[in-house]
């Protein structure tokens, strides 16, 4: 899992690689864009290919795939961090105070009493 | 002073101090980001209506294609110390230096173009976080471009006194700015085609 050596070796012809496929995979996403898919498709799409060009940067670019264990520990917080951001938008909707919409029409009822 | 670890790694963790120190950066910067990632969910979910076709989309992939290739030029900088070819690092360090200015001109040019027709972020929702994540990240663009220029520069010297060190330093440099792009891959799809 992780390199014994402590250092990385460089590996220039797997870097000319991983940059082709990076250009390649951005002409993908212009070219899914121009097809004008539903906005769901069209944001699941874009979003699986930025997903495989960003693991592909941490991975190699960042050397992920052969990093020490402290590094991985701190980005396992790094992503349980990320994961209760991206959950913040969820709260919005669960939230009903000041939502008339929201009480019960028996309380409505007797409040105009 | 002799600071320790600055090229030996420790050895309970196995990391040099610079490597741990810009990956602990790097874990707040994804907290900064994600923040506003979250923000412009929010923004967009609650919007009645969102635009779509305001920004330039081949001006935003030609960013994109300069970044990643900013970004091989990068770790082709970094592999050139290591097999200690100090010219050749230093070539592709001022080419990542280049193509990082070519896109803060295109982000200029989009910019102005906003302006011209008043269309600043207090135009639009929209507007507002788009000027935020892309304000922010050319920020972290003007900021690589710093610490790039520094070991272009006058940092360059560390090169003949600790050869090892500097070789850290630039793969430090170089974490920093696969991070700055990671961020754009994900800026220009959620900002430009979505």
């Amino acid at each position: 899992m992780h390199s014994d050596s402590g250092h990385h070796h460089p590996n220039i012809r797997k870097y000319l690689m991983i940059g082709a496929a990076l250009l390649v995979f951005t002409v993908i996403t212009v070219a899914v864009n121009r097809v004008h898919l539903a906005i769901p498709a069209a944001i699941t799409v874009a979003l699986i290919i930025a997903v495989m060009k960003g693991s592909m940067v941490a991975a190699v670019f960042m050397h992920l795939s052969d990093e020490k264990r402290w590094i991985y520990g701190a980005l396992v917080l790094t992503v349980l961090g990320f994961l209760v951001l991206m959950t913040v938008p969820l709260f919005t909707t669960l939230d009903s105070i000041g939502t008339p919409i929201h009480v019960a029409p028996a309380a409505q009822h007797g409040a105009s009493h | 002073m002799h600071i320790p670890y600055t090229i030996e790694e420790r050895p309970d963790s196995g990391l040099a101090n610079g490597k741990l120190g810009i990956w602990l950066f790097l874990a707040s910067e994804v907290m900064l980001f994600g923040a506003l990632f979250s923000t412009y969910i929010i923004l967009r979910t609650g919007a009645t209506e969102w635009p779509h076709g305001e920004l330039s989309v081949w001006l935003g992939a030609v960013n994109t294609v300069l970044l990643i290739s900013s970004s091989v030029t990068m770790v082709l900088s970094w592999a050139a110390l290591k097999v200690k070819d100090f010219a050749k690092s230093r070539l592709y360090l001022l080419a990542t230096f280049v193509l990082a200015g070519i896109f803060l001109v295109n982000k200029y040019f989009e910019y102005s173009d906003h302006f011209r027709r008043g269309e600043g972020p207090w135009h639009s929702t929209f507007l507002a976080i788009y000027f935020t994540l892309t304000g922010l990240h050319g920020l972290h663009i003007l900021g690589g471009m710093i610490v790039m220029a520094y070991f272009l520069g006058p940092g360059a010297g560390l090169w003949k006194r600790e050869p090892e060190q500097f070789t850290n330093r630039i793969e430090y440099t170089g974490l920093y700015w696969h991070f700055v792009d990671l961020v754009w891959i994900f800026l220009f799809p959620v900002l430009y085609l979505l």
